[in-house]
């Protein structure tokens, strides 16, 4: 990096931790003013964070913040935005129900003794667009408006604020090729002016084509910082994923002969998911990649009745099921393991008895519907036992358990009816690593006992390690499918879409 | 009082592990915790205030789990110094007499509350029922009011429930309007007068009528809350409420029937807004639709005492012992204040004050524990 010019952002050694794992641990980057400065790595490796802690969405724990050579902490998106920096990303959504033109000038409005000059406003306006190409209603409601559009709405509020800094976190994800290279054209434009672009993306193309600096993170490390133009997709892909991953590995075992437990055909659900079939046979596990945003969790929502489908048949042992509700899905002998354990999963306020036993609280109740206290704590004890729970205290609060423990109660509550199918997405997240080991130990076991699995993970070295198979899931469709311990990348590349190359 | 699923007897029995991570939400449980073994970790660090020479911490968990206790007690011992009338048991019978309506209706809302809803139209409720049974005690014959005032109130309830449910509407506004509605039929229905209802010894028994020196109405109210606390505390029911008021989605997830759930607190609330409309127009042989009494007040008070009792009015926590206590204490202040010939708006006062306490404690202390 020059040594003339200053930065105009410094982060020295930030860390941040998310129950108690590390999303950032020990990062320094530098950013030059001007530039387009792209953040990547694979889900889960704190490129999102870092970009969150730029623009004062997320406070770090450790670390210091420099902004042209001025230490800054912020508590707010908003403090950032009064030293120039904004943010756009998909959480941060504008104000719905105000128009266009009202989120553009929110909070700098040209007034004139406390009234709003609508007339000048809208002046402004006009420049704004004229400058920038843009076609928007200036009345439209932002609700109503199509992701590209809004996109188009952040970046003129960005402009319009004299921002300096833009952070844009995955801005492209939802967009076609057509809007994509408009947002391109602009971040061009933007570069010109002296603006600098934090772009946060795993599209590694968009990133070569656009970034003039590259900052690679895995598993919260900085990898390295370089100029785009050392890099390739080949070495952004292997700076992401590191030597061969360290997970576990399981023996796979052949299955074409054991009878299919789960059989999926034909599910869709608009702009979600397209005709998706799937079988899992007796003791399989099927892992399932794909990028965040291509439909893995959705698929397994859809499947264990947590979201409404449009068509398909989803059929148990043979016989065909109605899944209307998770209800349903758990009386044909499925088992969900949600994404987010503190949102779907547990009850954190709650016991361990109490959440263990959750799913099938008739099983330790009489017929009056009475929890029978000691056949419920002695069958919690025999299923934190088995799942390894430390503490194996029936009557603690699960919050007040690790993140690891926590996610092994979840695995409690579904081994209590045992399911014919478990359905898993992103088992491990956020747990440490001696809990992951017992968690892969637990579902490989499972397995073995004849119990057909879906494993969804962010960690493509998960999959690899524990799946019998491995299916690809991009934009809402499954598009390769592996047999056993397929080589990294030839994964990675279908579910970054290279290879094939299609594009939508 | 000793549910598992009570923040008490779970969080001070978490034992010694290398495992429990304290997590940044975490941290006034947490704290506790680690703190009764170990005792070296500054107070100052975990927000609590520690006692010194004792092995004891407290944090504002505790005092939002026993600071109704520990209130309740000095204010107990405050009335007794003041006033040599406040401790006798035809005093404290009294108390308990005054606030059974209130304390009936309380406990039940306490279900609702649980499972993460809310009930204002509690008052409108008790005195629609209350009017309707009169009206069917004069026009059909003095049983009838049992079922009709029971029955009307669960009816109620169940609309409640749905337009919560099936139309998702906000609780709060959804049993706002309603209640509107069912205060505006009862006026409709008495032309804003009074129904006098049979002097019968059938329809007086509830009201008016003492058993082993007690009066039937704090009687029902007694076991009323037992029976709801055993429910709550050990049974499949119970245990659905606090899931479903700690995590909906969760619940949903685990294959509850959530809908169901809920509608049901309702149902439970209406029938016993229901019963308390009962008791008050057995006492005062009428049924009156003013809201100008008990009616008026009912939702505020019944809540206030779930409030101060600790419960946690974001669902997920609580327990009806603790409502009970919440509306006796609100009672005793009541009583022991006249019984010093304390003004009324100085009562107000200090209720208002201790439920903004109470609330507030709450509010800090789930906004440690998100």
């Amino acid at each position: 990096m020059s040594t003339t010019a200053v930065s105009q952002l410094q982060l020295v050694s930030i860390g941040k931790r998310y129950s108690g794992t590390k999303a950032l641990d020990n990062v320094s980057v530098e950013v030059a003013g001007g530039t387009v400065h792209a953040l990547v790595g694979a889900n889960g490796a704190g490129k999102s964070t870092l970009g969150k802690i730029i623009g004062g969405v997320t406070r770090p724990d450790d670390g210091q913040m420099f902004v042209d050579g001025r230490q800054v902490r912020y508590t707010s998106p908003h403090e950032a935005r009064t030293d120039g920096i904004a943010t756009i990303s998909q959480e941060l959504s504008p104000m719905p129900h105000m128009s266009v033109i009202e989120n553009i000038f929110f909070g700098i409005e040209p007034r004139r003794a406390g009234l709003v000059q609508f007339r000048q406003m809208r002046r402004l306006y006009e420049d704004l667009t004229a400058q920038w190409g843009f076609s928007l209603n200036p009345y439209a409601k932002v609700g109503a408006l199509r992701t590209a559009d809004v996109q188009k709405v952040e970046i003129l509020r960005a402009v319009a604020t004299d921002a300096r800094v833009i952070v844009m976190d995955e801005p492209t994800s939802s967009l076609t090729s057509v809007e994509t290279s408009t947002l391109h054209r602009m971040i061009r434009a933007l570069r010109e002016r002296g603006t600098t672009i934090i772009y946060v993306s795993h599209f590694l193309d968009e990133v070569l084509d656009l970034a003039d600096t590259v900052t690679v993170l895995r598993s919260g490390r900085l990898v390295r910082t370089a100029p785009s133009a050392e890099e390739t997709e080949e070495s952004l892909v292997a700076g992401m994923f590191g030597a061969a991953a360290a997970a576990e590995h399981f023996e796979k075992r052949q299955h074409s002969s054991a009878p299919v437990v789960l059989d999926v055909s034909g599910l869709s659900r608009k702009g979600v998911l397209n005709d998706i079939s799937l079988r899992i046979r007796a003791g399989e596990i099927v892992g399932l990649a794909g990028l965040i945003g291509s439909g893995r969790t959705e698929l397994a929502r859809a499947i264990s009745g947590a979201d409404p489908i449009d068509s398909g048949t989803i059929a148990v042992d043979g016989a065909a099921r109605r899944v209307r509700s998770p209800a349903d899905a758990m009386a044909a002998g499925m088992a969900f393991l949600p994404e987010s354990r503190k949102d779907d999963g547990l009850f954190l306020e709650l016991s361990l008895a109490a959440n263990t036993t959750f799913a099938d609280l008739r099983s330790v109740a009489s017929r009056l519907g009475v929890v029978r206290r000691a056949t419920e704590r002695a069958k919690t004890r025999e299923l934190l036992d088995v799942t390894s729970v430390q503490p194996p205290n029936p009557s603690a609060k699960v919050v007040s358990l690790s993140g690891g423990n926590q996610q092994k109660v979840l695995f409690a509550r579904w081994l209590l009816r045992n399911p014919r199918v478990l359905i898993l997405d992103e088992p491990t997240r956020g747990v440490d690593v001696a809990a992951r080991a017992a968690i892969h130990r637990l579902i490989n076991k499972l397995a073995a006992e004849g119990t057909a699995v879906l494993l969804i993970s962010s960690e493509i070295e998960e999959v690899l390690g524990l799946a019998h198979r491995v299916l690809v899931m991009r934009r809402g469709s499954i598009t390769r499918e592996f047999s056993a311990d397929p080589p990294l990348d030839a994964v990675m590349e279908a579910a970054f879409g290279l290879g094939g190359r299609t594009i939508a | 009082m000793t549910a598992p699923t009570d923040p008490a007897a779970s969080g001070s029995l978490a034992p010694d592990s290398v495992e429990t991570v304290p997590e940044p939400g975490n941290q006034a449980s947490g704290g506790a915790v680690t703190a009764g073994l170990v005792n070296t970790v500054p107070a100052a660090s975990v927000g609590g205030v520690a006692i010194p020479g004792l092995r004891l911490r407290v944090t504002p968990q505790h005092i939002r789990d026993y600071g109704i206790i520990v209130f309740a007690a000095a204010l107990f011992i405050y009335f007794t110094v003041a006033s040599p009338t406040f401790l006798t048991s035809n005093n404290l019978l009294n108390i308990v007499y005054q606030n059974a309506t209130i304390g009936i209706a309380a406990c039940a809302v306490t279900f609702t509350i649980i499972a993460g809803n809310f009930d204002l139209s509690l008052g409108s409720i008790f005195a629609l029922s209350e009017v309707l049974g009169a009206w069917a005690a004069v026009n059909w014959g003095v049983w009838w009011c049992f079922p009709v005032t029971i029955g009307s109130g669960a009816i109620m309830g169940l609309i409640n429930g749905l337009l919560v449910t099936k139309l998702r509407v906000n609780a709060f506004l959804a049993t706002l309007a309603s209640g509107l509605s069912f205060g505006g039929i009862a006026v409709g229905v008495t032309h804003g007068g009074l129904l006098i209802t049979p002097t019968s010894s059938v329809f007086t028994v509830i009201g008016q009528h003492k058993l082993v020196g007690i009066w039937d109405s704090a009687i029902i109210f007694i076991v009323l809350a037992v029976v709801l606390q055993l429910v709550l505390a050990y049974t499949v029911f119970g245990r659905h409420l606090y899931g479903v008021g700690d995590n909906r989605n969760a619940a949903r997830l685990s294959g509850l029937k959530v809908d169901r759930t809920v509608i049901t607190t309702f149902v439970i609330t209406g029938a016993a807004c229901g019963l308390a409309g009962l008791i008050d127009s057995s006492m005062t042989g009428s049924g009156t639709s003013s809201q100008e009494g008990l009616a008026g007040q009912l939702a505020l008070l019944a809540i206030a005492g779930v409030a101060l009792g600790g419960s946690s009015i974001f669902g997920g926590v609580g327990s009806v012992w603790r409502t009970v206590l919440g509306v006796l204490m609100l009672g005793m202040i009541t009583n022991g204040f006249d019984l010093l010939a304390v003004s009324d708006y100085w009562q107000n006062i200090v209720r208002g004050i201790l439920i903004i306490l109470a609330v507030a404690l709450s509010f800090v202390v789930d906004r440690r524990n998100p």
